[in-house]
């Protein structure tokens, strides 16, 4: 215990900055993953069927096959089958290639997400906006977009917050986050090795951003409380 | 002139023909009442004058310009209808009044939409949209909401959302309002104060076709009626001659019920 307390402020100031690789990827995966999903929603409700099940067949592949492979496969494959790495060297490289690959895999959650959402608007809304002589777009954007929103605030908090510790697959491909940062103590890292709970403790710090995520989603879910 | 010509309008759904040749004009001022029991083709007549559905075959004329020509393909594109639509108003039977805006915002929406095109808009901005303003809060005076216009649609009464529907409808200004059974969602006390207020819409000289089944409203406000059957207009007329002088046994028969329940 007491040489607990003693490495504590090392370990502390290690976890800090895995975790703010943790953040970033976190951060970056749903800047990318929120947007891109709408794109895949509408791809697969196309009118155009082959554009349908082209989106359709990819949605099944990325949900149907685990986000690990799916890391190694995007970061390795490139370099060691093709021959050409893609990414570059060091961390950078390895952020690119899991930013990519949670993107990816996340949007096609998301999309799947959203399609529910914009199909449980009632159809009589799209009609009286077409009535009142609005684009199919101002449609989407003025009317049909926040009660779309507002149904899908559940379900994403959900994929958000799995998406928390999701991050912690990317330590698959070495990539410096949290995970990483507090392995690293048994192995010797600072002059600390063969010390697990480093790695145990990360824990903490996920258990309170998801709290933080909870308690931020619940306000959003309050703040659309004013229709219905 | 008629404002409306509507002549030999045909529509099927896979095999099943809704509308067989449906031919009637409406002068401007005049209301038409749409009566015939349910499955009988008037909601989608409706839906075809308001570009929802499109017809098969025919030919819809307004205000002498032609809507809709099944025989000129070019009368169908997308961003001419949006257009052409406007000549028509709308209120659903299920209002489809807009949850996320006020009764205020619903009425001013598309209105405020439709101004961003005007050339003028961005050096007017404030002037225009204090002019829509001013507009959507008169016409919700006249529908007796003076008192509820910053209320959200599930904050109100189903006759209360069904007379916001009827103000967003005349925001725009349309030629010709339509109305889809209006009051079948609505309990007999509701029913009253929509009436009500489509009763004064037709005193003011509003070119109004209404679906019902009302039938006193409909004998009362309409300056014409036509009675639908499977897909046909069976009979059509003024009302006297639709309600009390009726030629065909359908109608006597549909128009019975009424009469005697």
């Amino acid at each position: 215990m007491e040489l607990m307390l003693e490495q504590m402020p090392i370990v502390i100031r290690s976890l800090n900055v895995g975790f703010l690789q943790t953040l970033k990827l976190f951060a970056v995966t749903l800047l990318g993953a929120v947007p891109l999903g709408l794109v895949i929603a509408f791809g697969s409700m196309s009118r155009f069927r082959p554009l349908s099940y082209f989106t359709k067949v990819i949605v099944w592949i990325i949900r149907g096959t685990p986000l690990m492979i799916q890391l190694l496969i995007i970061y390795y494959f490139p370099g060691l089958v093709l021959g050409t790495p893609i990414w570059g060297g060091g961390e950078a490289g390895r952020f690119l290639a899991a930013s990519c690959s949670f993107i990816f895999n996340y949007a096609c959650y998301f999309s799947e997400i959203y399609r529910g959402g914009i199909q449980s608007v009632p159809v009589g809304q799209e009609e009286a906006g077409l009535v009142l002589g609005m684009t199919r777009s101002q449609i989407f954007f003025k009317v049909t977009l926040l009660q779309m929103i507002k149904r899908i605030v559940p379900p994403m908090s959900n994929e958000i917050i799995t998406l928390v510790k999701d991050t912690s697959l990317a330590r698959i491909i070495a990539l410096q986050e949290i995970i990483w940062a507090g392995q690293a103590f048994m192995k010797g890292s600072q002059g600390i090795s063969g010390a697990i709970w480093p790695l145990f403790f990360t824990a903490v710090y996920y258990l309170i951003f998801s709290g933080i995520l909870t308690v931020l989603l619940g306000r959003l879910e309050k703040k659309l409380d004013y229709f219905r | 002139m008629a404002i409306l010509e509507v002549e030999h309008i045909c529509k099927s759904f896979e095999r099943t023909e809704v509308l067989k040749d449906i031919s009637f004009s409406l002068e401007e001022g005049q209301v038409l009442s749409i009566i015939g029991s349910s499955g009988s083709g008037k909601t989608t007549l409706l839906r075809c004058l308001n570009f929802l559905e499109r017809p098969d075959s025919g030919f819809i004329r307004v205000c002498g310009e032609t809507l809709f020509d099944s025989g000129n393909p070019s009368s169908m594109q997308e961003s001419e209808i949006r257009k052409k639509r406007l000549h028509f108003g709308l209120v659903f039977q299920s209002f489809n009044l807009f949850p996320q805006y006020t009764a205020l915002g619903n009425v001013m929406l598309a209105k405020e939409l439709l101004a961003k095109e005007q050339p003028d808009y961005k050096t007017r901005k404030k002037e225009i949209q204090e002019e829509i303003r001013v507009l959507a809060e008169e016409l919700l005076k006249q529908m007796g909401l003076s008192d509820r216009m910053h209320n959200y649609p599930h904050q109100l009464s189903g006759g209360q959302c069904q007379r916001v529907a009827i103000a967003r409808a005349l925001a725009l200004k349309p030629d010709i309002l339509c109305f889809d059974e209006p009051t079948s969602a609505l309990d007999p006390e509701l029913t009253g104060e929509v009436l009500k207020v489509m009763k004064e819409l037709a005193e003011q000289k509003t070119t109004m076709i209404i679906v019902t089944h009302e039938m006193a409203f409909a004998r009362d406000v309409a300056s014409h009626v036509i009675f639908m059957d499977d897909g046909y207009i069976l009979e059509q007329g003024t009302p006297s001659q639709v309600f009390e002088h009726s030629h065909e046994e359908r109608t006597r028969q549909f128009l019975s019920r009424f009469t005697n329940g």
